[in-house]
C-alpha cells in the first residue's frame, strides 16, 4: 500500500460531512492557518470529523492530536505524519 | 397551598457495590470503589472498558417472570427501588386517594440495553435496513417510550396521580424529584414515588461517549478509574442504578409520625445556551441555578455545610463546577467540604442525580461527609477541600447537591433538616 | 402563584401543513394528509400508512453546521420554534436569557438517528458510531438544541409520556411561568417513522393495518381498527399574561387548566383516570362544563379506549352535551406532538370562531358524542378542552380559554 496523502481538499470534504459549515465562513479562501476556532468547528465538530478521518484512511491518532491542533494545517500535518508512519509498517 | 414543604420519608437505592440504602452507604462512606471491567459484553472493541455495574438478580428482588419479560433493566431497578422507598417510607398507600399520589422517574436514556438488544436482533447484526418485525420482543413499545418506566413504577405502588418520565440527561435524577416537589407545592399531589433509574452499560451508549472520548481509557486499574477532581482523571466512567424516594409534605409527615430524612427546601434548574455537550468554564449558569435554590430555601452560602458535587471526572466538568461554587458561594466555597461518589460508583447518567441526592440525605443522616476516592494529585485548578480517600465525621444539617448534563442543562437542588429556623 | 399563562406564538409542523396558516387552511377544510409510507418501503409491514410531513426540507431552514448532528424531528422543532418566535413578536437576543426557558416532550428520542448510529455499531464497529449520537436521540435534544440556537437559560425540561407527554410539557412551562420566568418556550415535535421506529410502534399493538387512507383512522367509528402513526407537532410561545399585555403582544388565550392522572393497574377494578383528570382541568381553570365550548379528542380509535373516552365526556358533559372533534383524523396520532397540534387548532379555533372537522368518521350512536364529522362547525368558541393520552394508562387534559 503506497502512502496517500491527506490534503486540505480532503479536509474540506470531510468537514463539511461531519459538521457543515458555519454561516459566515468561507472554506474556499486560505483557511490553512485559521484557527478552527475561527472557522466555526468546536471541540466536537473535531472529534466527528477527527473519526470520520480514523475510518478512511486506516489510521488511529492519539487523544492529544485533535485537542493540540488548532489549525487545518496542523490536523493535516499530523494526519500525515500517522500515514507517512503507517505506510512503512504496510 | 403556599407553603407546603416537602420532606423525604422513604428512600431505596440499588447503586453498583451494594443494592439496598444500607450497603450503598457502607460502601460510599467507607471509600471502596464499585468500577471494575466490563462483564455484561465483550469490551475488548472499546476504548474505555470500565463500567460500575450492579449484581441484581431481579427475581431475588420479587419481580415475576412476566415483568421482568416486559421490563428494561432500568425499569426493573425503578420499581424495585420505588418498592423499597415505600417500604421504608412507612407509609400504607393504600390508605391514601390513589388521584394524590404521583410518580416520576428520571432517565436520560431509556431502554438503551433493550433497545440495543432489540435492534441487533430485529437487523439481524445490523445486516437488515428493513429490521424484521416478527423478530421483535413482544413490549418492544415499552422500549420504544420510556415513559414505560413510570407506568411500571405506578402500578408497582398503586399510584394513579400525575405520573411522568423526566429526561433531562445527566440531570434527570434531580429534576425528577425538583418536578415531584413543585406538584406536591402546588397541592397537585400529596405524596409523590420519585426518582430515577437508567441502566445505560451497553454497547451502543460505549460507542458513542467513546467517539467523544467522554469515558476513560484507564482500563488497566478499574477499581481506581473514576478519578475526579484527580489531575490524572481523563473522562467518566459508565455506571448504572435508581434511586427513589417518598416525599410528602412535611405536616402530614409529622402527623403520622415518620421518620424525616431532609427537607427538599430548594431545587432548580438553568440552561447554558451554549453548546450540547461542551461547558463555559465560569460555570456561570450553573452559579444561577445554586442562587435560586438557595434562595427558594431561603438560605444563605455560609448556612451550607457539605457540596455533593457533580464530579463526573472529566476535565471540563470538574474545573466548570469548581468555578460555579466559587461564583455562587464566595468564600464559603473554600470552606466547604465537596465531595462526589462518582468516583465509586460511577456515573450513571439520569440516575445518578437521584442516587446523589440520597447520598446527601445519609449524609445528613449519620454526620458523615463521603469521600471523593481515587484522589491522590490534586489539580491546580481545582483547589477546593475535595474530601480525599476518607470519609469525614461532620454536622451535616445542609447539602447542596448539583448536576450538569448534555443538553446544558445545569440543576441544583438544597436538602435541609426541617427543623431549621426559616426566619 | 396562579398568574394567567397566555400563547402568543405558534409553530407548526404537521401532515397537513407547514406552517400554521397552512395547517389551519387544511385542518378548517378537512384535508386528509394519511398516505402510504414513502421515508422507507413499508411493503413488508402489516402496516403501511402513514401521516407524514411533505416538504420540510431542513436545509431551507437550519444552518448546515446543525444538520449533520440533528434527526429528523429535532430539525423540525428547531424550525417551528422559530417560526413560534416570529409569530409571538420576540427576538430572544433583546430579552434577558435567564427569562426564557424551553420545556419539550418527547415520545421516542430522535429514534431516526440513532437507527443509523445502531446499523453502524453491529455492522461495522463501534469506531463508526457517529460523535453525535450521544446527545442527538436522546429525549431531551429538543429543548438542548432549542435553548442553544435561542440563547436561553432559564428553567428548561423535558418529559416523556408517551402521547400524553405534549400537555404535560405545557403544564410544566406553565408552572415555571408562574415560578417567574417570563417566557418559555414549550410543546412537543416528534417522529419515528423509520424502519426501526416502525417495528417498535408495531408491537405496541395499536397500529391500523388498513391500507385506505380514508378508513384507516376511524376513532368513535364501529370500524375503529387502531390508529395510523404521523409525525411532526408544535411549538408554543407561553407567556405571563402581564408581561405579554405589557409588550402589546397578540394573544391567542390562555392555558387556564390542567390535569393529569394515571389509569389503575390492569385487574384492579377501579374506573379508569381519563374522567378524574377532565375534572381535574376545569376545576383548575374555574370552569364548569357548560362553559366547554369544544373537545379535542384523544380519539385512540380501539374500540375499548374509544369506549372509555366517550364515558369520560358523557359522564362529564352530558350525552351529546359538547362538541367533539378529532382533527388528529386527518394527520395520524403524532405522540408528544399530538397535544401541541390540538392546542393550537383549539386556539385557532377560538380565534376564527369555527370547530375543524373529524374527518371519515361516522361515529357510533352508542358513544352518544356530538362528534364534529364531514365539514367544520361554525360555532362561537371562548373555551376549549383538549385530551390525551398516552400508553399505559397516562391521561392529561388542558383547557384553554379566550382571552378579552
Amino acid at each position: 500500500m503506497s502512502a496517500q496523502e491527506f490534503t486540505l481538499d480532503s479536509l474540506k470534504r470531510i468537514l463539511l460531512e461531519a459538521a457543515g459549515m458555519a454561516e459566515d465562513v468561507d472554506l474556499g479562501g486560505d483557511i490553512l492557518d485559521t484557527d478552527f476556532e475561527d472557522l466555526g468547528y468546536e471541540s466536537l465538530a473535531l472529534l466527528e470529523t477527527g473519526s470520520r478521518i480514523e475510518r478512511e484512511y486506516g489510521i488511529t491518532l492519539d487523544d492529544s492530536v485533535l485537542t493540540e491542533a488548532r489549525t487545518p494545517r496542523a490536523l493535516i500535518d499530523a494526519v500525515n505524519a500517522h500515514l507517512m508512519s503507517g505506510a512503512t509498517v504496510a | 397551598m403556599t407553603g407546603r414543604r416537602v420532606v423525604i420519608t422513604g428512600i431505596e437505592v440499588l447503586a453498583p457495590g451494594g443494592v439496598g440504602r444500607k450497603s450503598f452507604w457502607d460502601l460510599i462512606s467507607s471509600g471502596r470503589t464499585a468500577t471494575r471491567g466490563i462483564t455484561f459484553f465483550d469490551p475488548s472493541p472499546f476504548r474505555s472498558r470500565v463500567a460500575a455495574e450492579i449484581d441484581f438478580d431481579p427475581y431475588e428482588h420479587g419481580l415475576t417472570p412476566q415483568e421482568v419479560r416486559r421490563m428494561d433493566r432500568a425499569a426493573q431497578l425503578a420499581v424495585v427501588a420505588a418498592r423499597g422507598a415505600v417500604q421504608d417510607s412507612g407509609l400504607d398507600l393504600t390508605d391514601l386517594d390513589p388521584y394524590r399520589v404521583g410518580v416520576t422517574v428520571g432517565s436520560a436514556v431509556g431502554a438503551t440495553m433493550g433497545l440495543d438488544e432489540e435492534y441487533r436482533v430485529v437487523s439481524d447484526g445490523g445486516r437488515l435496513d428493513l429490521v424484521d418485525h416478527t423478530y421483535a420482543a413482544p413490549h418492544l413499545y415499552n422500549h420504544l417510550v420510556p415513559s414505560s418506566f413510570a407506568a411500571e413504577v405506578a402500578w408497582a405502588v398503586g399510584a394513579e396521580g400525575p405520573s411522568t418520565v423526566v429526561s433531562t440527561g445527566c440531570t434527570s435524577g434531580i429534576d425528577s424529584v425538583g418536578y415531584a416537589v413543585e406538584l406536591i407545592r402546588e397541592g397537585s399531589a400529596d405524596v409523590m414515588v420519585a426518582g430515577s433509574s437508567d441502566a445505560p452499560i451497553s454497547p451502543i451508549t460505549m460507542a458513542c461517549f467513546d467517539a467523544i472520548k467522554a469515558t476513560t481509557p484507564r482500563h488497566d486499574d478499574p477499581e481506581r478509574a473514576s478519578r475526579p477532581f484527580d489531575g490524572t482523571r481523563n473522562g467518566f466512567v459508565l455506571g448504572e442504578g435508581a434511586a427513589v424516594f417518598v416525599l410528602e409534605e412535611l405536616e402530614s409527615a409529622r402527623r403520622r409520625g415518620a421518620h424525616v430524612y431532609a427537607e427538599i427546601a430548594g431545587y432548580a434548574t438553568r440552561s447554558n445556551a451554549y453548546h450540547m455537550t461542551g461547558l463555559r468554564p465560569d460555570g456561570a449558569e450553573m452559579a444561577e441555578a445554586i442562587r435560586v435554590a438557595l434562595d427558594e430555601a431561603r438560605m444563605n452560602a455560609e448556612q451550607i455545610d457539605y457540596i455533593n458535587a457533580h464530579g463526573s471526572g472529566t476535565k471540563q466538568n470538574d474545573r466548570h463546577e469548581t468555578a460555579a461554587f466559587k461564583k455562587s458561594l464566595g468564600d464559603h466555597a473554600y470552606r466547604t467540604p465537596v465531595s462526589s461518589i462518582k468516583s465509586m460508583v460511577g456515573h450513571s447518567l439520569g440516575a445518578i442525580g437521584s442516587i446523589e441526592i440520597a447520598a446527601s440525605a445519609l449524609a445528613m443522616e449519620h454526620n458523615v461527609v463521603p469521600p471523593t476516592a481515587n484522589l491522590h494529585t490534586p489539580d491546580p485548578e481545582c483547589d477546593l477541600d475535595y474530601v480525599p480517600l476518607t470519609a469525614r465525621d461532620q454536622l451535616t444539617d445542609t447539602v447542596l447537591t448539583v448536576g450538569s448534563g448534555f443538553g446544558g442543562f445545569q440543576s441544583a437542588m438544597v436538602l435541609a433538616r426541617p427543623e431549621r429556623s426559616l426566619a | 402563584m396562579t398568574a394567567s399563562v397566555v400563547v402568543t406564538g405558534l409553530g407548526v409542523a404537521a401532515p397537513n401543513g407547514l406552517g400554521t396558516r397552512d395547517f389551519w387552511d387544511a385542518t378548517r377544510n378537512g384535508k386528509n394528509a394519511i398516505g402510504r409510507v414513502t421515508r422507507f418501503d413499508p411493503s413488508g409491514y402489516p402496516a403501511r400508512l402513514a401521516g407524514e410531513v411533505p416538504g420540510f426540507v431542513a436545509a431551507d431552514h437550519l444552518p448546515s453546521r446543525l444538520l449533520p448532528q440533528t434527526d429528523h424531528m429535532t430539525q423540525m422543532a428547531l424550525a417551528a420554534t422559530d417560526w413560534a418566535l416570529a409569530d409571538a413578536g420576540v427576538e430572544p437576543a433583546d430579552l434577558p436569557e435567564f427569562d426564557m426557558g424551553v420545556v419539550t416532550a418527547s415520545a421516542s428520542g430522535g429514534f431516526e438517528f440513532g437507527q443509523g448510529e445502531l446499523r453502524k455499531l453491529w455492522s461495522q464497529g463501534s469506531q463508526y458510531v457517529s460523535a453525535y449520537q450521544s446527545f442527538a436521540w436522546f429525549y431531551a435534544v429538543n429543548s438542548g438544541q432549542i435553548s442553544i440556537r435561542n440563547g436561553m437559560k432559564g428553567p428548561s425540561g423535558v418529559v416523556v409520556t408517551d402521547q400524553a407527554g405534549g400537555l404535560d410539557a405545557v403544564a410544566q412551562a406553565r408552572r415555571q411561568i408562574r415560578k417567574g420566568t417570563p417566557l418559555i418556550v414549550s410543546g412537543g415535535v416528534d417522529a419515528s417513522i423509520c424502519p426501526w421506529g416502525w417495528v417498535a410502534q408495531l408491537a405496541g399493538g395499536r397500529l391500523s393495518t388498513s391500507d385506505e387512507p380514508d378508513r384507516a383512522y376511524l376513532p368513535f367509528d364501529r370500524e375503529a381498527r387502531g390508529h395510523v402513526p404521523g409525525e411532526g407537532g408544535a411549538i408554543l410561545i407561553m407567556e405571563a399574561a402581564d408581561a405579554a399585555r405589557a409588550r402589546g403582544a397578540r394573544i391567542y388565550g390562555e392555558i387556564s387548566g390542567y390535569g393529569a392522572t394515571f389509569d389503575p393497574r390492569p385487574g384492579s377494578g377501579r374506573a379508569p383516570g381519563l374522567r378524574k383528570a377532565i375534572e381535574l382541568a376545569l376545576a383548575d381553570a374555574r370552569a364548569e362544563a357548560g362553559d366547554v365550548d369544544v373537545v379535542f379528542a384523544d380519539a385512540a380509535a380501539l374500540p375499548d379506549l374509544d369506549r372509555v373516552e366517550a364515558e369520560a365526556l358523557t359522564a362529564v358533559f352530558g350525552r351529546r352535551g359538547v362538541p367533539v372533534t378529532a382533527p388528529k383524523t386527518m394527520t395520524g396520532r403524532l405522540y408528544s406532538g399530538a397535544g401541541p397540534l390540538d392546542l393550537a387548532a383549539a386556539l385557532l379555533a377560538i380565534e376564527e370562531g369555527l370547530i375543524p372537522p373529524t374527518v371519515n368518521v361516522e361515529p357510533a350512536e352508542e358513544y352518544g358524542l356530538d362528534l364534529v364529522n364531514g365539514a367544520a362547525r361554525t360555532a362561537e368558541v371562548r373555551t376549549g378542552l383538549v385530551l390525551a393520552r398516552g400508553q399505559g394508562g397516562f391521561n392529561s387534559a388542558v383547557v384553554v380559554r379566550a382571552v378579552d
